[in-house]
């Protein structure tokens, strides 16, 4: 059966498609349905012990899990990149427990599984990019106490977050808020875009793919439905701004994009490549054409 | 260099073999059957089923001995494997008055009714390394007393209980069925039974510094073991198409009655108050720290000031379990580098600022 993995020793029989039980993935798809209908709110959920650890995108495969059908195509992304150990490691299991078709390419993916980056390339109607969300509470910080977070979400009270970002000009003379920069979505719940750099935000706003957050440690989920207001919280007098790079990519030459930096040798000399993999072997692709 | 960063694949690959064959060890040292583990590192064994929420000692020897002996890590593996399992419906309560006691031991009472029952403890062991058991750890069987199957030890806390000195048990809640964390997300204010099942898959370590934290003062509640109990219960379940309950297994458990001072309140006069513990297996260790933190986890019930960690219910119930710790904690090594060169970006932006600043006013003092 391709549709099933084998368990191996115990013999206890094999697991379901795509691994979750079908009770479960109703549940799961009963709280992203909540979840698109209220943008940003996030709904609790009863998360399951995946066979990967917590912390490591137990969220997302949740997500990814309960939504992904023997028709999609699946890309895996961590920083950005499909070959990063961890991609690699998701990409595997649902390879193996869904036999889904895997793709590095953002446009022939119907399911992007992604920790901290938002593709390069637009996306379009009918994508959906899956989030990995280590803590789904952009309050957190602010206010480590649930029942006080939950009041604050439901009384739309959000000063104490203005207040921070009002510190933070007070002290730096700028935002220095770099990556998990909070939004405002759909003009009513401020929420944490996941630890993406602050250079994709501006990606999330009125995006034709539906973004879906998961959150397993947390038990959260929550979801941007497609072309939905998501702004960055700035002020009038200090409009958000995102990263830029006096360099380009080493390989593509693009200026474009988000830039890793690498030490390439002992003296601390430095190289940008596009964070991007499939972008920057996209546009590599087209230049040797 | 970037050829480094795109073998992940053929590297995890490695990596997996590595770690199956660094778990097999030495060849020249005969393998660990899972019924060596079960019977000799029985307590392993125990604290496996207990914080990972499954009573098969079968799977949890294979869990430690597929985590190289990790507790935590075969903790992980259970629950992974359990999380999958089809659920049928819940047991009955377990009656643990009706537990065939290994060891029953109070510490309130100098004899209590049943007698104080010792049983297989490390407490009076003194902790010399036995030498013997380096060449050989055969041991004649012990001498026990015959079993009386029909002996019944009744609770210390039901006997206090009747004299109005100790409050009883919370009444059950007749036709509620009780939240269950494995299956439903964790929402706080929590109630006592969600408390309890937290407490009883939390880390024992965690809990046991909470228990032993409320001992030096932060959040003392004065505490005394009512009892400890080990031994096996009948467990019993009815199935929808019988409509009365048959017992279907036995399993050996740990129960502790903690009794606390409470000094009463407004409408309550001065009595006893309980915190309780259960693990799986032989665990008093874990069972005696679950029952200190659940007796402060009630100072709000209680009437009583929520100063301390091991008082404050959101603090400890979203940090009790090891597997949500372990993961986060250990994810640090996933890579950060979109994250981090954001902030080297905004870092060095910032020292532009404050240097070209510090260049300007020497400029303008050399000026003046």
């Amino acid at each position: 059966m391709p549709d099933t993995v084998q368990q191996n020793g115990h013999g206890e029989g094999a697991y379901n498609y795509a691994y979750l039980d079908e009770q479960t993935k109703r549940m799961i798809r009963r709280a992203i349905l909540k979840a698109v209908a209220v943008p940003g709110y996030q709904v609790p959920f009863g998360g399951r012990e995946m066979p990967l650890p917590y912390g490591w995108g137990t969220g997302g495969i949740q997500v990814t899990a309960a939504i992904i059908g023997r028709d999609d195509t699946l890309k895996v992304i961590d920083q950005g990149a499909d070959d990063t150990t961890n991609a690699v490691s998701i990409r595997r299991f649902f390879a193996r427990v869904a036999g889904v078709a895997t793709t590095t390419r953002t446009e022939e993916a119907t399911i992007i599984q992604t920790r901290h980056r938002v593709p390069e390339t637009s996306l379009k109607d009918g994508q959906i990019l899956v989030f990995q969300v280590p803590i789904p509470e952009p309050l957190r910080m602010l206010e480590p106490r649930e029942t006080e977070t939950r009041t604050l979400h439901a009384l739309c009270e959000y000063g104490v977050m203005q207040v921070s970002l009002y510190e933070s000009i007070a002290r730096h003379g700028r935002i220095a808020k770099t990556y998990n920069y909070p939004v405002l979505v759909n003009g009513r719940y401020i929420m944490s875009p996941s630890p993406i750099p602050k250079f994709d935000n501006p990606k999330l706003d009125r995006n034709p793919a539906l973004q879906l957050y998961g959150a397993g440690r947390e038990k959260r989920i929550y979801a941007v439905p497609p072309y939905t207001s998501v702004k960055s919280l700035d002020f009038e007098d200090h409009p958000f701004e995102i990263e830029r790079w006096t360099e380009c990519c080493a390989l593509c030459g693009s200026t474009e994009s988000f830039l890793d930096e690498m030490i390439v040798d002992d003296t601390g000399k430095r190289r940008f490549i596009c964070s991007d993999t499939d972008y920057c072997q996209e546009r590599q692709d087209g230049q040797r054409r | 260099m970037y050829v480094a960063v795109k073998g992940g694949e053929t590297a995890i690959a490695h990596a997996l073999e590595l770690l199956a064959d660094r778990r097999r060890g030495s060849r020249d040292v005969p393998e660990l059957t899972l019924d060596q583990i079960d019977q000799q590192l029985a307590q392993s064994v125990d604290r496996v089923m207990t914080e990972g929420s499954c009573y098969d000692r079968q799977l949890a020897a294979l869990a430690i001995k597929q985590a190289r002996g990790d507790l935590i890590e075969a903790i992980f593996l259970l629950r992974a494997y359990r999380t999958t399992l089809p659920r049928f419906g819940h047991s009955e309560p377990i009656d643990t008055s009706r537990m065939s006691a290994e060891r029953r031991i109070s510490s309130t009472f100098k004899d209590v009714p049943g007698g104080q029952v010792l049983g297989p403890t490390f407490d009076y062991t003194h902790r010399l390394l036995d030498f013997s058991l380096m060449a050989n750890g055969e041991r004649p069987t012990a001498p026990t007393a015959p079993i009386d199957a029909a002996q019944i030890f009744p609770r210390v806390g039901d006997i206090l209980e009747r004299e109005g000195m100790l409050e009883p048990p919370p009444p059950a809640d007749a036709g509620v069925s009780t939240q269950d964390i494995t299956r439903d997300p964790l929402t706080l204010p929590a109630s006592r039974p969600v408390r309890l099942q937290a407490l009883a898959r939390g880390d024992e370590g965690f809990l046991l510094a909470l228990g032993y934290s409320t001992q030096r003062g932060y959040g003392n509640n004065h505490p005394f073991v009512g009892e400890i109990r080990f031994g096996a219960v009948p467990v019993s379940f009815v199935p929808e198409e019988l409509g009365f309950p048959i017992e279907i297994a036995e399993i050996d458990v740990t129960e502790c009655d903690m009794v606390n001072q409470f000094a009463g309140s407004h409408d309550v006069p001065p009595q006893f108050t309980r915190g309780y513990g259960l693990a799986f297996g032989h665990a008093e260790r874990k069972a005696m720290a679950m029952a200190l933190v659940d007796r402060a986890l009630r100072a709000e019930e209680l009437s009583e000031a929520v100063i301390s960690p091991a008082q404050d219910e959101e603090f400890v119930l979203a940090h009790s379990d090891n597997v949500e710790a372990s993961g986060f904690v250990q994810h640090l090594k996933l890579p950060h580098y979109v994250d981090f060169q954001s902030e080297l970006v905004v870092v060095r932006a910032l020292r532009a600022e404050v240097e070209a600043r510090q260049q300007q006013a020497a400029l303008d003092q050399a000026a003046e």
